[in-house]
């Protein structure tokens, strides 16, 4: 099976959905002959000109709202938002418009979308080029989020995404465009929505994560184990819909939960699995539902010295497990 | 233009054969029209107004918590509406568009069954609020409160139009207080770069709930912010049916042939309060109120046609007679049909359902233990 740096395989989750489908169209912020600014789309316009990979004003909202309407009237738009931190001018016709087309018209209307968003730190992008903003967007009911760990996941979600009847909201983490490679099948697969994946088992504790933090609680997982701990750990891929039975079902076998994730703790997502787990699985636990997440500043801070700070890494991780795992 | 009796907006059993065949008359012929249709497009105007009074009368009598109407926008509504192909084109409409959805195809029934939110609203089945239309057979879009959202998804309307080749116009309607909003721009912009088939429509009524436009609007004329984008401009009169008609037939004949978009804005009045939850006098002279009534466009085309020769006596009668008759059925067929059943009110988040949402509690007890 050939492999794929991550990037390698969005590009071609997009391109083989461009090829597959006429409506597919993608629009965003130098996405056309450049290619995006990380390359996401790079070779896309050539192949497929103008009228379908197309490049927009800087204007946010104008890129998720001309979607909408897109979407509205026949096309499966993909929309490129820059990096994540930028999102916000468009939080409106996300929130208002794309997550509640369906339920205010009774199912009159849809909107058949994919919203692509780099997020994520560790790349020197400081305090508006790194930012989670997944705890945002999983609140709303109507959107579906999703964070892929994986290049094959990647391409299988992506491909997945496009082909929904409603508007997903696809969390890329920039610093695993170049540094993960994997596996990816040339041909046709796609990986469901609303699906965890279950990336170790493991008996005694189970990490939660999704999208680079899922790579790091493995790597934390393999330095415990050397030390007699078994860690299971759970990569959620998809934040709404939420897969609850394998996080249930997993936590009901090891007995305790540590929740990992990069965006700030306080409302974060990880409150939700928190909550969750206590609410559903509170008769096996046998140690408090515990979270290690970014601090709460606001955002990543530029110097490498604050962004090591701030970044949870897998030593952090192995830590947080370490005290979970003697509680 | 398409038969009188298949342009009126009556429910079934109401529609009007009042407007008989006659050929077209000196007025009518002016604008490419038989008499038919300006006697449809009169009675569109007046049934919208019908409706709109009954609406507020509703409210006042406890029946309906919330109206929020078109009235004295309803002649520039119903004049750049018939330029549009009912059921091909799209139009993105705002909270007043009342006689916009009639003119294009929605029924007396169909709106007031909106403003009751009952279940068999057509365009949310009882989830939005009053005012708040859709159709998707009609191709109007679902309205929603926070203003000139609506803008960019008739951007994105006419995009999909061009690229598909389907020959559609896409039409964006708001008021003067939303063309401030950012979207605004935004959507021009776009639109003017890549030529859409698109029609931008300001209804300006003067006020933004109680700012006057001279707080709110930089210019006199929303329109002249088209050149900034360097496409039309137009201003017309909205209390003038006919020159509404004239402007929307260009606009949209300039978008379909491939010119890109207009900015048509039409002055209008606002007669009533924003809502019903407004009491505009607090902000609003007496001579304002008056300049308003002076400008509403029903009395004003109806002298239009009456000195045409295409209204009479015996024409009108009968038509306020199908009028009433349209607004007691409506009001009674909303009255009469059904809430919307709880045990529906978690379907539609999603074209599916997914383990992932999980009812409320008492949700189990509203689904009588059908369970999910």
């Amino acid at each position: 099976m050939p492999t794929r740096t991550f990037i390698e395989a969005i590009r071609d989750g997009m391109s083989s959905e461009l090829r597959r489908d006429p409506m597919v169209i993608i629009l965003g912020e130098d996405v056309g002959p450049k290619g995006g600014v990380f390359l996401a789309t790079d070779g896309l316009w050539g192949e497929f000109g103008d009228d379908r990979v197309i490049d927009t004003p800087l204007t946010e909202s104008m890129i998720v709202g001309t979607a909408i309407g897109a979407a509205l009237n026949g096309l499966r738009p993909i929309a490129e938002i820059q990096f994540a931190d930028f999102i916000f001018p468009a939080f409106n016709q996300i929130v208002s418009e794309a997550a509640r087309m369906r339920y205010r018209s009774n199912n009159g209307f849809g909107v058949p979308m994919v919203i692509r968003a780099p997020y994520g730190g560790g790349v020197h992008g400081a305090l508006y080029h790194s930012q989670s903003v997944e705890a945002f967007f999983a609140h709303v009911p109507g959107l579906k989020v999703v964070v892929p760990s994986t290049p094959y996941d990647a391409k299988g979600l992506l491909r997945t995404a496009v082909r929904d009847e409603d508007p997903v909201l696809f969390l890329e983490h920039k610093k695993m465009y170049r540094s993960v490679r994997g596996e990816v099948p040339d041909g046709e697969y796609v990986v469901p929505l609303g699906r965890a994946a279950i990336r170790r088992p493991g008996r005694q504790l189970t990490v939660v994560a999704y999208g680079l933090m899922s790579l790091y609680a493995l790597e934390a997982a393999e330095r415990v184990a050397a030390e007699g701990i078994d860690v299971e750990v759970v990569d959620l891929r998809s934040l709404r819909p939420l897969d609850r039975d394998t996080l249930l079902t997993s936590v009901r076998k090891t007995g305790k939960c540590l929740v990992v994730h990069e965006d700030n703790k306080f409302g974060g997502y990880g409150a939700e699995i928190a909550a969750i787990v206590a609410e559903d699985a509170f008769d096996y636990l046998d140690g408090p539902v515990s979270r290690l997440a970014g601090p709460d500043v606001p955002a990543f801070p530029y110097n490498h010295a604050l962004e090591d700070w701030f970044m949870p890494n897998p030593s952090r991780i192995a830590d947080a497990i370490r005290r979970l795992a003697a509680y | 233009m398409a038969d009188p009796v298949a342009q009126t907006s009556l429910d079934d059993g109401h529609r009007g054969t009042v407007a008989g065949d006659r050929p077209a008359g000196e007025l009518a012929a002016a604008h490419g029209l038989a008499d038919g249709d300006l006697v449809a497009m009169f009675r569109t105007l007046a049934l919208a107004r019908a409706l709109d009074e009954r609406m507020w009368i509703l409210n006042r009598a406890g029946r309906l918590p919330f109206v929020i109407s078109g009235q004295g926008h309803e002649g520039a509504q119903v004049g750049l509406a018939w330029a549009l192909r009912r059921g091909h084109d799209w139009v993105a409409p705002f909270y007043r568009s009342v006689a916009t959805c009639l003119a294009l195809g929605m029924t007396p029934r169909d709106l007031m069954l909106a403003n009751y939110a009952k279940a068999s609203d057509l365009g949310s089945g009882g989830r939005q609020m009053p005012g708040h239309y859709g159709s998707p057979m009609h191709k109007l879009v679902s309205v929603s409160s926070p203003v000139a959202t609506q803008i960019l998804h008739a951007t994105g309307i006419a995009l999909a139009a061009k690229l598909r080749q389907t020959g559609q116009v896409a039409v964006a309607i708001m008021g003067e207080g939303s063309s401030n909003q950012g979207d605004v721009h935004e959507a021009l912009n776009f639109a003017a770069i890549h030529r859409l088939p698109l029609v931008f429509i300001v209804e300006n009524n003067g006020y933004s709930i109680s700012v006057p436009a001279e707080k709110e609007v930089s210019v006199r004329d929303v329109a002249v912010r088209a050149a900034g984008y360097g496409i039309p401009g137009v201003v017309v009169d909205g209390t003038d049916v006919l020159a509404c008609y004239e402007a929307g037939l260009d606009a949209v004949a300039r978008a379909r042939m491939g010119g890109g978009p207009t900015l048509v804005e039409a002055k209008v009045v606002r007669l009533t309060a924003h809502s019903s939850d407004d009491q505009q006098t607090k902000y609003r002279s007496e001579e304002s109120l008056a300049e308003g009534r002076a400008h509403d466009p029903l009395p004003i085309f109806r002298s239009q046609l009456r000195a045409a020769g295409v209204l009479t006596p015996a024409l009108e009668d009968a038509m306020a007679a199908q009028i009433a008759a349209a607004v007691d059925d409506a009001t009674a067929f909303a009255e009469a049909e059904p809430d919307p059943d709880p045990a529906t009110a978690m379907d539609w988040v999603y074209a599916e359902r997914w383990p992932g949402e999980q009812p409320p509690p008492w949700h189990q007890a509203a689904t009588s233990g059908s369970g999910r």
